[in-house]
């Protein structure tokens, strides 16, 4: 297989997954077999790519010039690589999670479900491999698109809403921001290529930028790209929690706000390039800002009694870790960030996986409602613990690890108040955390018969008839739904122990080129 | 025969036209149109490759030279837009029958095809011709025959409408005629290149300035440049459906074209753009009318409406474009011209479609759609998409080439406003999308069908059109740019 190939092939696969879905639309059990089979092979193929990208091949790919000067053209490189193998192996778990949670509430559009998702991974491979910012900015706003009609799937009052705040910020961040951004990028480097180094140092050695056009420039990048959910854009993350958990789960985990975290690290690693940040040191504000941004955001999170809302919180917090870690602009910040997107990736799904399963099998949204359920869920309230273990980053979760690297990176910078504010997070990571498979093991299940609002209709119904202990009739989710999160959150903790692994992948990216 | 095209292109629909008239019968008049519709439309695409190959193709009429005759004259960018106003006009007659069925009273049917070949004639006449006086006779015809189109509209509004715009349209049509006639008073030719060639420049006398502004600002209406787009509304509102599909994707934008060939043809951008501040005056007219036309279109309750104003918006994009007179800013212009036909021509198709199902282009009567007719729903989010600029979609091509091109010229300010503008665009579009997809149906919408094939399909070629040039630009912005720089390259 050529390299060229291997990259066309893994764009075309979920395409294919698409069409194949849609054909088959009729007979849930041969779409979804489909679904699962080219996740298989995508995986397969990513992994293949990923051996030979780890070990310094460069495999491209053009598509084609859409204009003179902006091309749509891949290249893979180790950070992109990193993500494709998060999302495309994320992506087989949370196909069957789906189809576990999915039939499991009977869910209208199913077809409509599984291939905006398709779709979504499409734009998500073609984000990572891209080459120029010009093909990035692409994917970015497809997969914008069509995770819409996955966020506003129940097609409600509340749907609406939340598909007006995710679109309206995304959408206008990246036409007024990003786009805006490129576009003067291009107009100063003539280029928008992704160049090891950046491509900017000329220009500003040129006196064509001063250092306040660049501080200006990296704060349009940095919140044009709006999937990063850096405060103040953060809003559309908790909006999306409309969606059912297995979007919430890949998109809103992984996928989505993972491609914004990425974009802003390949601008800051391939487009200022580190050295021009260090020397211009135009990067401490977006660092503040984000070390602002990861501590409100856990403040909020430990307000919040919604499970998913409380995630959703928490996943702006994190994700503004990895903001940070692009900000600070060192090599081992960078290698931090960008580990954080796998450790955070895989953490947060098993938690969103155990919000779903709860909500399957428990009816269940509250966090107040789940204490004592730990003795009906066992699975998945011991999964949760161990994900929630990998995101505060105690050993031995995968993030320790890379918050680690963010630590050293704040040391090294001499930015102690972000070391500070690294550590208040941990901490208020716990507070939120924890406290939820604790009370669910240890506490005594609510024995109070008024429900909560969120109480489905017929479980209040059996309650109301039986007058048993509350827990009673509740159970593990459907196999389905709790394989896939064991997996995950037996691969969080792995990941502690394969993090060597992805450090010698990213250290290439951090080095400067010997000009 | 090949060196004919040019003349072929109007005679054909203009002798058509009174046939459906002596053949009186509907399906007879109907046939006739379609067929010498398309038969326009591929001498349109016969000459764009033939340009393509040969260039400038001149052809004087009756075999008199210029500046005696008239001359004929397809180049680059008069073969593109007839290319696309001649490709819209084929694709809506096919959409038209079960539309014009709905809309227009089975009597008038063949008088309704006779004058949309008229209406076609002109259009394709100011593209063609060399000739300055030509130039006012073609946009006569097809301006008379839009003020009839537009008054065969269904509601009584339909022909006040129709009325309004012939008052405003006759008086931008006078000021054309007065310019006219005062070039051709210094200059003593009515031939374009020929009144170019004598007409003196900066610091000649002040007729020239006088000549200059009546053309201008007679053309500012008819392409509807805000303050003076006042016609414009109320004119794609009230006509029948294929009728605004029709005139919104081509009228305007051969205007624009006229007006391009005015500034860059006959004056040079020299004495428009540095002599004059005429592009600080449309730069500064376009962005104002950006921002009211598409505040104006969020607050419409009636659909039509809403892309009536979101037109007014868009012609300030081609505008600005034009204004800043670089290569990039021009061919951003030229290709605006053709995605905007495209997305526009295919949204108004979505709504003729809601139009025949629903019976009405309110927002509120289109409540939850799209649970019933779920195609033309899915339409509607993809011209949107489109009209939005989203990439993958020609209005994306048309939104980056701007973008860059006032990047180029160090217009900032430009550059932040524009892209502020197409937010306004997100609103309107998704909230029609929003009361199709989230708002309870009514009763009438339940008992609703999908509309029919026959008009779902040409629409679907038209949506399918701004994917496709979303993604090749070969012949829409590699075009646009060849007559960019030939419209530069033709002065100094």
């Amino acid at each position: 297989m050529t390299d060229s190939m291997q990259i066309w092939l893994s764009l075309l696969l979920p395409l294919i997954a698409y069409v194949l879905l849609t054909l088959t639309g009729k007979s849930p059990n041969v779409r979804e077999g489909c679904t699962l089979t080219v996740a298989t092979i995508l995986f397969l193929l990513t992994c293949r790519m990923a051996s030979g990208v780890f070990a310094g091949e460069r495999p491209e790919w053009m598509w084609g010039e859409w204009l003179p000067g902006f091309q749509i053209a891949f290249k893979v490189e180790p950070l992109g690589m990193l993500f494709a193998l998060v999302a495309s192996g994320l992506w087989i778990l949370t196909t069957i999670y789906a189809v576990g949670y999915m039939r499991g509430h009977n869910e209208d559009n199913q077809t409509r479900f599984f291939g905006c998702f398709a779709f979504a991974i499409f734009a998500a491979i073609a984000a990572a491999y891209a080459k120029n910012l010009f093909t990035l900015f692409v994917a970015y706003e497809v997969m914008t698109i069509s995770t819409y009609p996955l966020v506003t799937h129940h097609g409600n009052e509340e749907a609406r809403n939340g598909g007006r705040v995710y679109l309206g910020i995304l959408l206008s961040t990246s036409i007024a921001f990003f786009m805006l951004a490129i576009a003067w990028t291009y107009s100063l480097a003539g280029t928008l290529e992704f160049t090891l180094g950046g491509i900017l140092a000329e220009p500003v050695a040129d006196e064509k930028i001063s250092s306040v056009g660049l501080g200006l420039l990296l704060a349009l990048f940095a919140f044009g790209i709006g999937k990063a959910a850096l405060m103040p854009f953060h809003r559309w993350l908790p909006a999306a929690m409309v969606a059912p958990t297995p979007v919430s789960a890949l998109l809103h985990a992984v996928a989505v706000v993972k491609v914004g975290v990425f974009s802003v690290l390949k601008v800051v690693v391939y487009i200022f390039g580190l050295d021009l940040l260090t020397n211009s040191g135009v990067n401490l504000w977006l660092a503040y800002v984000a070390g602002f941004s990861l501590v409100v955001a856990s403040l909020v999170a430990m307000t919040k009694d919604n499970l998913k809302a409380r995630l959703a919180y928490s996943t702006i917090g994190q994700l503004a870790y990895i903001t940070l870690g692009a900000a600070l602009a060192t090599p081992n910040s960078i290698i931090g960030g960008g580990m954080h997107i796998a450790m955070h990736a895989v953490g947060k799904i098993t938690l969103f996986f155990c919000a779903g399963a709860i909500y399957v099998g428990a009816h269940k949204k509250n966090i107040s409602d789940m204490r004592g359920l730990g003795r009906q869920m066992p699975f998945t309230f011991g999964a949760f613990l161990l994900a929630s273990v990998s995101i505060i980053g105690l050993p031995p979760g995968g993030g320790a690890w890379s918050k680690w690297f963010l630590a050293v990176g704040t040391v090294e910078t001499h930015q102690y108040l972000l070391t500070a504010a690294l550590m208040v997070s941990s901490l208020l990571n716990i507070a939120y955390l924890v406290p939820i498979p604790m009370l669910a093991f240890m506490g005594k299940p609510k024995t109070d018969e008024s429900h909560s609002d969120d109480a489905h209709g017929h479980e209040a119904d059996e309650h109301d008839s039986h007058h048993h202990a509350p827990t009673d009739g509740i159970h593990e989710a459907p196999m389905m739904c709790v394989v896939p999160l064991c997996i995950a959150a037996i691969c969080s903790v792995a990941l502690f122990f394969a993090a060597d692994w992805i450090y010698e992948a990213l250290l290439p990216i951090t080095q400067t080129p010997n000009s | 025969m090949t060196e004919h095209l040019p003349i072929l292109l109007i005679v054909l629909p203009l002798v058509a036209a009174p046939l459906c008239v002596i053949l009186h019968q509907r399906t007879a008049a109907y046939t006739l149109a379609l067929l010498v519709s398309w038969i326009t439309f591929g001498i349109s695409i016969a000459l764009v490759a033939q340009v393509n190959q040969t260039g400038v193709i001149r052809y004087n009429l009756g075999g008199w030279a210029p500046p005696y005759g008239i001359e004929y004259l397809v180049d680059s960018l008069s073969s593109f837009v007839m290319m696309f106003v001649s490709g819209i006009g084929a694709i809506v007659l096919v959409y038209a029958p079960k539309s014009v069925d709905d809309e227009i009273a089975r009597s008038k049917h063949y008088l309704f095809y006779a004058t949309y070949l008229l209406c076609l004639t002109g259009l394709m006449g100011m593209c063609v011709t060399g000739d300055l006086f030509n130039v006012f006779v073609f946009l006569e015809i097809s301006s008379l025959s839009s003020y009839a189109l537009i008054s065969l509209g269904q509601t009584r509004r339909a022909p006040l409408a129709a009325f309004q715009y012939l008052i405003i349209g006759s008086i931008g049509a006078t000021f054309i005629l007065i310019g006219i006639g005062l070039l051709y008073q210094m200059t003593g030719t009515l031939n374009m290149a020929d009144i170019a060639a004598r007409v003196p420049q900066e610091n000649g006398p002040r007729t020239v300035l006088v000549a200059f502004s009546f053309l201008v600002i007679g053309l500012c209406v008819k392409m509807a440049v805000f303050p003076l787009h006042t016609w414009l509304p109320n004119a794609y509102t009230y006509a029948p459906s294929v009728v605004t599909c029709f005139i919104a994707a081509t009228a305007t934008k051969v205007s624009v074209y006229a007006f391009i060939r005015v500034i860059f043809g006959i004056i040079t951008p020299g004495f428009a753009f540095d002599y004059l501040p005429l592009d600080t005056e449309l730069t500064i007219l376009a962005l104002v009318g950006i921002f009211v036309a598409s505040t104006a279109a969020i607050y419409q309750a009636n659909v039509k409406r809403l892309l009536a104003y979101s037109s007014v918006a868009q012609i300030g994009y081609m505008i600005l474009g034009i204004s800043m007179s670089t290569p990039g800013g021009l061919t951003a212009g030229i290709v605006h011209m053709f995605n905007h036909a495209l997305i526009k021509g295919g949204l108004f198709m979505i709504v003729g479609c809601f139009a025949l199902r629903l019976g009405s282009v309110k927002l509120d009567d289109w409540k939850g759609a799209g649970k019933t007719m779920p195609w033309t729903s899915l339409g509607w989010a993809i011209g949107g998409l489109a009209l939005i600029g989203v990439p993958v979609t020609a209005g994306f091509i048309s939104k980056w080439l701007l973008l860059t091109a006032a990047m180029e010229k160090g217009m900032w300010p430009v550059a932040v406003l524009m892209l502020l503008s197409s937010l306004l665009a997100v609103v309107y579009v998704w909230r029609v999308v929003e009361t199709l997809y989230f708002s309870e149906p009514t009763a009438k919408v339940l008992k609703a069908k999908e509309a029919p094939l026959g008009m779902l399909i040409p629409t679907y070629v038209v949506l399918a059109g701004t994917f496709v040039f979303g993604v090749w630009t070969t012949y829409s912005a590699d075009l646009a740019a060849a007559a960019a720089a030939g419209l530069l390259g033709a002065t100094p």
